[in-house]
Parts: structure tokens; C-alpha cells; sequence
């Protein structure tokens, strides 16, 4: 007994009097199906090809960005972010895209530095030009950029901060830590949901009453002041790929609560299937009636159910990384770049400072839209209403 | 265990061998059970359940523990156990304890410190007891209200979180009265006018209002606040009331200062019920009692709030069980962020300066928050919807 027939043996009866596709609808593959149905869905179509670009820019962060993370301009110490013009202050149209350098000025009241545009500094971008030199990946040594600031000029597309440090190459070096970091976490929180919910729908018994009352425990405590305490236990000491690594297991600590419970119901239920018991009567092992019939069957839930675990994980090392105590500042991510812009007087004087938050904000509301999207097109045949 | 069954008959020789380490375990489990001393335990524990005495004392014990809100006050307690144990672990794992830190910054003072005063330390701060006494010392304390000592302050926690326990529950209290008064209006509102302009605005901000982060939306405040209104925005009271004995201008001052954390707090949480009455309602409106309640001619607003409104409201009352460990824990963020009075504050002093028995504290009395609120909404949801209480 194949598992594709089993699994769409509910799809067989198509009711009498419905429309004609009906009828094509019994002989598509699941995934196909699946497929349409998410198609369906415009702004979870839309979400997933944002989070595809944004994670093809956190993959590709060397070479999109224009400087590296750690290159400071000194002519441009918390600079405002700049405009990326076509048209000259005269009026004259430019094909290739240019921006306006900066005059500095120190205001003798304030002390404080006070940019403004200076029309004869004008550094068009050059494209695939070479810049900073970097590692791709740690690997290979490269040097080519998306785009640089020719004529010896600078360009500052989010501004600077207090070190002069570009805020448009931070923002996408942290996309990378911060984004991978809901990504590694969410193989984490799979391996443990799959795991304990397995266990508890399969084993049964005082396992299945031990796991549950632990979920239910886990499900009830603030998260967050256990982050806290939990990061802050970290040995200071630790390098920043340990510290990552940290920070990814336990904000996967739990996130897998949701996705055991699940899991469980899933197996309490799929157990007495019929196809699942005619694979057991033939005599297939139990490894092979888990693999083989009763995964397959309950995997594409339970991706979903884990898609939506990962916006609660960025915004988890976000705020911890904020607060000071996730991951720390040779490292880049979005919560790094954030905690400069702890007090007011800084929001105020360079609000361009919150730029990582609005990424991370959308980011966050992408992958909610995303989860929302897989969930309804994971159910192919439940055409009912949301749920 | 009739699954194993049933396979041994039915399954081939080959089957059989792919099974095999799951067999070893069931025969070891087997001989356990057939052996004479585990018979011999259970034979007396039988004997035992069935005397007069026990099964009297059972029978009290039932008739104690019907009551819907006895047993969910007990069904707390393992649960309270479970998590001080979970936190002590935590409090344990940092390396080193408060008399290395102290030691260390004694030596870097060039101190001289002798084995003796090293163990005198340790006594004092109880550290040369086993772990497990040092965990029964530290819950034992929650139970008579003792939450143990700072080492960094040098002074009870019960001091220290005295005043800051009293602002972390009037905001998260103030939080949910705002969320549910803007989310009823607007849950309502969406559910009867679904998919009309207000419909998607309200969905749209709902969404963005889920996405941010809290302290995100603290700092947008601050910004917005000094910005456009030239206001700095911080803490609970303006300078001249921070150290005041209370008075009505100082309430006067709380109340103008408060409404920040409230909003604050409140909007992620508004989001989320918002779109769960809705759900609910839109539910309730597609029945056929509602439907025919149309058709005799009821007059709109009565329609909607005599019935399905208060069946709606059922899972309202219980998303505060949702609400209340992301407030708790939202509240921990922007206390940092807004400078408030709060717990939120101590716990990230506490975490920075390694004062763990302080960091546990403050984690495990907001877990008991957590758990007193959910017990507080279950009970509310009993008495409101009987079925609950016969379950």
C-alpha cells in the first residue's frame, strides 16, 4: 500500500453535485494541491517572495552591501541617511544614480555635528565595482560590490552611527545572524517537538502524562525572564559562534511545546487510520509504519506549526540582544544594532538608528503572514472556512 | 500494548527480527514485573488501598477535592514545584558562585584572604550545604513569603521588590483593562462589518501591532512623544513626585505618567483578542438562531449582543491566559526601556551583576503571577460557563 494513495483516499469521495473542477481535483498530487491552495492566498504568496529576498540578501551580505560591518568613515560620524537622486539640484536627469556628499559642521552650542548637502560632492554609484575587500562565506577573497560611491566618495544609504560605521551594510550583515538564527532554532524546536510529542502519542501512558504536564508547565511560564536568566548564564568568555549557538538552543527551549502537542494529537489520531493499520496487519516494523505512513501524513503540519515558532524567536534574540545580554557587539545583528539606540536622546538626535527595527518588524509580520498562508494550504481537503 | 500483540501473530519471521530492540525491552519489562519483590510491593499496596482507614481517608480526600476551584488550586501546586526546580537549575548554571566573584575582586584589590574567612563565607551564604538543601531553603521561603536575600544589595528581596511588585500589577492590570476595552469595540465592530474598509484597516494595524516588538514600541513612543510633543517620556512619576510620600498630586502624576506602559503593553495583546472575538463572533453569527432571530425582525444591535456576543465572550475571558505570561514578560522589556519602578528593571540589574538568587526570585514570582492571574480567569471562566466546572 503506497502512502500517496493513502493519503488521498479522503479525497476520493467528491461530492455529487459539485462543480466540474471537482472532478480534476481527486487526481492531483497533494502537493500540488497544496501548492494551489497557497497560491490562493496573495498576501502569503507575497510574504514568502519578501522573506525569499531578504534571505537572499542575509546570504549574499558581502556582496550586496557596500562597505564591511566594521569599516568606519570618519568624514561621516552619525550622518543621516542619504537620497539616492536621479536629478541634480539643477534640475538635469542622470542615468546612473548618484547621491550627495556631506558637509560637517560642528554647532558651537550643541556640540553636536550637524550635516548638510554639498551639491559639487557628487559620488554617482558604480555597479559590481570593487570596494572593501571581504570574504565570501569565510572563503574566497573578493572585492566586487552591487554598488560603491565612486569619485573617492562615500555612500550612506541608512546614515552612520556614533563609530561612522555604514548603517545599510550593518542592517543586512545583521539580517544574517538575526534571520538564521529563527531558522536554526526552528530545526531545533522540530527535532524536540518530533521527539517528545512522538514519544508521548506513541509510548503512551505515564510517558504521555509526563510530557504533557511538562508542555503544559513550559506553556504557562513567561518566557522571556527565563531567556533573560537563561542568555545571562552564558559564559561571558565564550566566542561569538559558541554564544550564537547558545542563544539558538534556548530560545528553541521552548518553542517546541506548541509543536508537541500536535505531533501527539496527530499520532493518537493517525494510529487507528485504516491504511495505518493494514501497513501494521501486512507486517511492516513499527520504524517503517512511523516513517514511512504516519510522518509523511503529518509532517506538512507540522512544518507549519513550526514556521510560526520563528517570528517569536527573532523578536526573542532581538530583545535580548537589545537588552544586552543575547548575542554582543563585535557580532552584528538586528537586536545589536538596536541596543544603540537605547535612550531617547539618541532616538531623537539620529532616529535612523531604528532602521533594524523596521526590518525586523517586517520580517516578523512576513513569516506570521507565511505561517498563516502554509497552514490553510496545508490542509488540501479541509475547504471549511479558516480553520 | 495490544498493538504488540496483534503484530506477533501477524507479522513474519522478518518483521519479528526488525522488532527485536523493542521486545528486548518488553521482556526486561516483563521479568520486572513477574519478579517476587515488585509482586510482593504491589500485593501489599492492594491489601493496603483496600483497608477501612485508607479508603476512608480517600473518600474525605474526594469529597474535599470536588469543588472545581479546590481542585485547580491543587492541580497548581506540581506545577509551582516543576518551575522552582527549572529556575534553581538555572540560578546553578552560571560557573562560579558569589564568594568566588567576591573573592576575585578582593584578590584584584590585593586583599589577602585565608582559607578560614573563604569558609566562613561560604557558611554565611549557606554554600556549603548540599544543592539539594539550598534549593529546599530557597523554595521553603516562597512558601512562608521569605524570597531570600540579595548578595549584591546586601539586603531581603523582600525589600527590594516590596514597592516594584505593586506598579509590575498595576500596570500588567491596567494593560489588560485596555486591551479589553479596545479590542471588545473593535472585535465587535469587525465581526459584524466583515471585510468593510474598517474591517482591513483595523486587520492591517492589528498585524503590524502583533509584529513589533514591545520595547520597539516603547522607543517609537519615546520619539513620537519628544517629537511632536516635546515630552520626554520615562518612568512613572516626573522628578519632583519620584521620592514624594503619596499624595493626590502624586496619584495626579502616576495617572498622567502610567498611560504610556499601558498603551504599550496593551497593543500586542489588543491585536491578538481583537482577532480572537472576532473569529468567535463571525462563528456565532452563522447559526441558525441567529439567522431566524433576523428573520422574526430583532433589532440589530440586540441581535448581535443579547446572545452571540456572550457565547463570543466565553474564549475572551480565557485568552487572558494567553495574554498575561507575554504582559508579564512584556512588561520585563519596557520597564528597561521607560525607565519604570518596576520588576522588570531588577531582574536585568540582577542578570548584569550575576546576583542569581535575586534573578530567580524575580523570575519565580512572575511566574506566580502568571499562574495566580490564570487561576483568577479560570475561575471567572467556571462561574461563568457551568459546563467547565463538571468536567
Amino acid at each position: 500500500m503506497s502512502e500517496a494513495a493513502a493519503t488521498e483516499a479522503p479525497a476520493a469521495p467528491a461530492p455529487a453535485g459539485a462543480p466540474r473542477g471537482e472532478e480534476h481535483l481527486a487526481e492531483i498530487t497533494p502537493r500540488e494541491l497544496t501548492w494551489r491552495r497557497f497560491k490562493q492566498h496573495r498576501l502569503a504568496l507575497a510574504s514568502a517572495g519578501f522573506l525569499g529576498v531578504l534571505y537572499l540578501i542575509a546570504a549574499f551580505c558581502e556582496f550586496v552591501s557596500p562597505y564591511r560591518p566594521d569599516t568606519r568613515n570618519v568624514q561621516a560620524i552619525n550622518a543621516p541617511p542619504m537620497l539616492v537622486r536621479f536629478i541634480d539640484v539643477d534640475g538635469g536627469f542622470h542615468l546612473r544614480p548618484f547621491v550627495y556628499g556631506y558637509d560637517m559642521q560642528v554647532n558651537p552650542d550643541t556640540w553636536m555635528r550637524e550635516y548638510t548637502i554639498n551639491p559639487t560632492k557628487r559620488y554617482p554609484l558604480e555597479f559590481f565595482a570593487s570596494g572593501d575587500e571581504y570574504r565570501m562565506w569565510g572563503l574566497f577573497r573578493l572585492s566586487r560590490h552591487l554598488f560603491v560611491a565612486g569619485n573617492d566618495g562615500y555612500v550612506h544609504i541608512f546614515g552612520t552611527d556614533q563609530l561612522g560605521r555604514d548603517m545599510f551594510s550593518r542592517v543586512f550583515y545583521g539580517a544574517r545572524i538575526s534571520l538564521s538564527i529563527g531558522l536554526v532554532g526552528l530545526a531545533m524546536t522540530f527535532v524536540l517537538g518530533i521527539v517528545f510529542g512522538g514519544l508521548a502519542g506513541y509510548v503512551g501512558g505515564w510517558v504521555d502524562r509526563t510530557v504533557q504536564r511538562f508542555t503544559a508547565v513550559l506553556l504557562s511560564i513567561p518566557q522571556l525572564p527565563l531567556w533573560m536568566a537563561l542568555t545571562a548564564a552564558l559564559p561571558p568568555a565564550w566566542s561569538p559562534l559558541r554564544i550564537y549557538f547558545g542563544v539558538t538552543i534556548i530560545l528553541s527551549l521552548f518553542g517546541w511545546t506548541i509543536l508537541a502537542r500536535q505531533v501527539r494529537g496527530r499520532f493518537l489520531a493517525l494510529r487507528v487510520e485504516e491504511f495505518v493499520v493494514a501497513a501494521r496487519l501486512i507486517g511492516a516494523g513499527r520504524m517503517r509504519v512511523i516513517l514511512r505512513h504516519m510522518l509523511p501524513n503529518f509532517l506538512s503540519h507540522t512544518i507549519t506549526t513550526a514556521t510560526l515558532a520563528v517570528p517569536a524567536m527573532i523578536i526573542g534574540e532581538t530583545a535580548l540582544s537589545f537588552l544586552g545580554i543575547g548575542l554582543r557587539p563585535p557580532v552584528v545583528s538586528w537586536g545589536v544594532l538596536l541596543q544603540q539606540a537605547q535612550n531617547y536622546q539618541v532616538i531623537v538626535l539620529t532616529p535612523w538608528l531604528m532602521i533594524p527595527g523596521v526590518f525586523v518588524v517586517l520580517a516578523v509580520m512576513a513569516f506570521n503572514l507565511f505561517g498563516d498562508g502554509l497552514r490553510d494550504a496545508a490542509d488540501p481537503y479541509n475547504t471549511g472556512g479558516q480553520n | 500494548m495490544a498493538s504488540a500483540g496483534n503484530e506477533r501473530q501477524q507479522g513474519s519471521a522478518a518483521a519479528e527480527r526488525r522488532q527485536r530492540p523493542f521486545d528486548s525491552v518488553l521482556v526486561l519489562w516483563q521479568r520486572l514485573t513477574q519478579s517476587y519483590l515488585v509482586r510482593l510491593v504491589v500485593g501489599i499496596w492492594g491489601r493496603l488501598t483496600q483497608s477501612y482507614l485508607v479508603r476512608r481517608v480517600l473518600e474525605i480526600w474526594q469529597r474535599l477535592t470536588r469543588p472545581y476551584a479546590v481542585r485547580r488550586i491543587l492541580g497548581m501546586i506540581p506545577t509551582l514545584v516543576l518551575i522552582s526546580i527549572i529556575i534553581f537549575v538555572v540560578i546553578q548554571l552560571p560557573p562560579g558562585d558569589i564568594v568566588t566573584s567576591t573573592l576575585d575582586s578582593l584578590q584584584a584589590s590585593g586583599v589577602e584572604v585565608s582559607a578560614e574567612q573563604v569558609r566562613n563565607l561560604r557558611a554565611q551564604y549557606n554554600l556549603d550545604e548540599p544543592l539539594y538543601m539550598q534549593y529546599l531553603q530557597w523554595a521553603g521561603g516562597f512558601v512562608v513569603g521569605d524570597f531570600g536575600y540579595s548578595y549584591r544589595y546586601s539586603r531581603p528581596v523582600n525589600e527590594l521588590i516590596g514597592e516594584r511588585l505593586g506598579y509590575t500589577l498595576l500596570i500588567t492590570i491596567s494593560a489588560v483593562l485596555f486591551t479589553w476595552t479596545v479590542a471588545l469595540p473593535i472585535g465587535i465592530f469587525s465581526a459584524v462589518r466583515q471585510y468593510s474598509f474598517g474591517d482591513y484597516a483595523f486587520t492591517v494595524v492589528g498585524l503590524i501591532g502583533v509584529a513589533t516588538p514591545q520595547f520597539l514600541l516603547a522607543l517609537i513612543f519615546m520619539y513620537v512623544g519628544y517629537e511632536w510633543f516635546g515630552i520626554s517620556i520615562g518612568g512613572l512619576f516626573s522628578p519632583e513626585f519620584r521620592e514624594a510620600p503619596w499624595s493626590w498630586a502624586r496619584l495626579l502624576d502616576l495617572a498622567q505618567h502610567i498611560w504610556i506602559p499601558m498603551v504599550v503593553l496593551g497593543m500586542g495583546g489588543t491585536a491578538a483578542t481583537m482577532r480572537v472575538l472576532r473569529a468567535n463572533l463571525l462563528d456565532e453569527l452563522n447559526k441558525p438562531y441567529v439567522v431566524t432571530a433576523r428573520a422574526k425582525g430583532v433589532r440589530p444591535v440586540k441581535l448581535v449582543l443579547k446572545y452571540p456576543l456572550r457565547i463570543a465572550l466565553n474564549p475572551f475571558v480565557s485568552t487572558i491566559g494567553l495574554l498575561l505570561p507575554t504582559l508579564i514578560a512584556g512588561e520585563a522589556i519596557i520597564s528597561i526601556v521607560l525607565n519604570l519602578p518596576t520588576l522588570g528593571q531588577l531582574l536585568l540589574d540582577s542578570l548584569k551583576t550575576q546576583d542569581m538568587f535575586l534573578a530567580g526570585s524575580v523570575v519565580m514570582l512572575q511566574v506566580i503571577l502568571v499562574l495566580v492571574g490564570l487561576l483568577l480567569s479560570d475561575l471567572l471562566l467556571a462561574w461563568i460557563d457551568p459546563r467547565i466546572r463538571y468536567e
